[in-house]
């Protein structure tokens, strides 16, 4: 009963707020809706029992991917009929997007359904007992089976790391300002930079 | 309780959702009155630290001004500026207040007595307090005022620079406690160091990163010396600019409850939670929420402390010690912690 009431409650507004996300017109109003997707859809995710993706979910894509997506659309100034000016010239695009996603996912669940694929059996033998929490479940399948393709990501992403890092770092100007130099800052005292005088009244001071 | 409302005759479905909605309010009502409180614990403590006396006309000893406060501003005009988007606008107190208060759902008190013993508790209260930065996002932009603005962007680069390293730091606690679990946590600490003291902090590889935590812990919370989302003379004061009455008063409440939090948390796993702090038969005798209070405690007088003691640091320096100085410094403890828990418990 309350499990069927939350889920609805999830499913429900998982939808409407990414109707929502297309539908709004001001694009701020958009990366809202959508964190309100991501904030459901980790509740959904809960629900199945999956618990460690689901903070996980919340962490990554609601913590840190939608803040910079909020602040690259809070910075930009968009002109809002301009962008709504090209959606009929878009239209064909979007909705072959959304046909390849749909097939996509009748697919997948048919093939489940037809029992292609056996879940949780990750090596073939066992399920996994179901004392054991989402952590380990998924450690020991990342650590273990997983090992190569989970560094191989790591890898992958090392390097778009220091690939972003490279296009956007500049080499110091010659002749520009000079550099901040931390360590200088922190050792000048205040005998190096002032100098107290005591002036007799009437005269000025000399330095 | 759920077994109490069971013994009422109700199902075990509706048992269990009656008494976790009167587990909530509990709970919110128990941290909305101690934030009051610690309210006035602040002034009082800054007032002492400036030789002032600090609030002391309402009430005995000034004990009621917070309560005075909230009715005034309770009684006070919301005023929303006509330039302001308005949704947005209103949004952005609640979720202030809202996630504040969410993250409490899984601090355990004393032993069993938690509102959700889940077993990612660490991880909840990290997503919880990521959701914290829109409450601020939200009202810098629908303001739609400059030092808002600028304030909202401050605080968004602050809270997910320091984030970072707070994750790192709660890794070395997990990897030694071996369970995301908060009461878990604090149970791992059961004479840890030598045997008598229930504290992770006395280990040399977490008591640096305990200094870490509490210096993040700050700058998480915006509080001084990183206060510089509200510096008065550069941002009149910050993303609340605009705000006043109510929607005022909740972004101060929940600033004050995420202060608690981390509070809290500095308690729970690095000092022992509701543990003594020896592992000392006596010293049980004392019910545990009075060791986790008085832990707690503590930590919200040093905050106030530090408030009353440094001044502020400058923008840059604030980055640079997120991000060169803490972040590298968490990740190679990761990877100590990591080696000595190996070469110790696990066996090379």
């Amino acid at each position: 009963m309350i499990q069927a009431i939350a889920f609805y409650f999830f499913a429900t507004i998982v939808v409407g707020a990414a109707v929502m996300v297309i539908m709004a017109k001001n694009p701020v109003h958009s990366v809202l809706w959508l964190i309100l997707t991501f904030f459901n859809a980790a509740g959904l995710m809960v629900m199945v029992g999956a618990e460690f993706i689901a903070m996980l979910l919340v962490i990554v894509y609601v913590g840190a991917v939608a803040v910079l997506f909020l602040f690259v659309v809070m910075m930009l100034d968009i002109d809002f009929a301009a962008m709504r000016a090209g959606f009929i010239r878009n239209v064909p695009l979007g909705l072959a997007i959304a046909a390849v996603l749909l097939a996509e996912l009748l697919l997948a669940v048919g093939a489940y359904n037809a029992g292609g694929i056996t879940l949780g059996a990750p090596d073939g033998s066992a399920m996994q007992a179901a004392d054991v929490s989402n952590i380990e479940a998924l450690g020991a399948l990342l650590y273990g089976r997983y090992i190569l393709l989970f560094e191989i990501a790591g890898i992958i992403l090392l390097v778009a790391m220091i690939g972003a890092i490279v296009l956007t770092l500049q080499p110091p100007k010659l002749g520009a300002r000079a550099r901040q130099d931390v360590g200088k800052q922190i050792r000048r005292r205040p005998e190096d930079a002032t100098v107290m005088k005591n002036p007799e009244i009437g005269r000025g001071v000399e330095l | 309780m759920t077994a109490f409302f069971q013994s009422l005759g109700l199902s075990y479905e509706w048992a269990w959702t009656i008494a976790t909605l009167a587990g909530i309010l509990i709970i919110s009502l128990l941290v909305m009155f101690s934030v009051a409180m610690v309210i006035y614990v602040d002034r009082k403590v800054l007032g002492a630290i400036m030789m002032r006396r600090g609030p002391n006309v309402v009430g005995p000893f000034g004990l009621l001004q917070s309560f005075a406060d909230g009715l005034k501003v309770f009684l006070q005009e919301t005023i929303i500026p006509s330039a302001a988007n308005k949704g947005i606008f209103l949004l952005a107190p609640i979720i202030t207040f809202t996630v504040a208060l969410a993250a409490w759902a899984v601090i355990p008190f004393d032993a069993g007595v938690v509102l959700a013993d889940i077993n990612v508790g660490l991880l909840y209260i990290l997503a919880i307090s990521s959701m914290g930065v829109y409450g601020v996002v939200m009202s810098g932009w629908a303001s739609n005022s400059k030092y808002p603005f600028f304030s909202a962007m401050r605080a968004s680069a602050q809270m997910i620079s320091y984030e970072v390293s707070i994750g790192f730091v709660l890794v070395c606690v997990v990897l030694f406690a071996g369970t995301f679990n908060m009461s878990g946590i604090v149970n791992a600490q059961q004479g840890f160091g030598l045997g008598v003291i229930n504290a992770y902090v006395v280990h040399p590889l977490l008591f640096p990163m305990w200094v870490v935590f509490f210096i993040s812990a700050l700058a998480e919370t915006a509080r001084a010396p990183f206060d510089l989302t509200e510096a008065e003379s550069e941002l009149v004061a910050g993303y609340q600019t605009e705000y006043s009455s109510m929607a005022f008063a909740l972004f101060w409440l929940g600033e004050y409850a995420n202060i608690l939090l981390m509070c809290s948390l500095n308690t729970l796993l690095f000092w022992g939670g509701w543990l003594p702090p020896l592992d000392w038969a006596p010293l049980y005798m004392v019910p545990g929420i009075i060791w986790f209070l008085l832990k707690t405690f503590m930590f919200f007088f040093m905050f106030s402390w530090i408030w009353a003691t440094v001044p502020r640091y400058r923008y840059d320096q604030l980055m640079r010690l997120g991000w060169k100085v803490f972040l590298p410094m968490s990740l190679l403890f990761v990877v100590l912690v990591s080696g000595w828990l190996m070469l110790t418990r696990y066996g090379v």
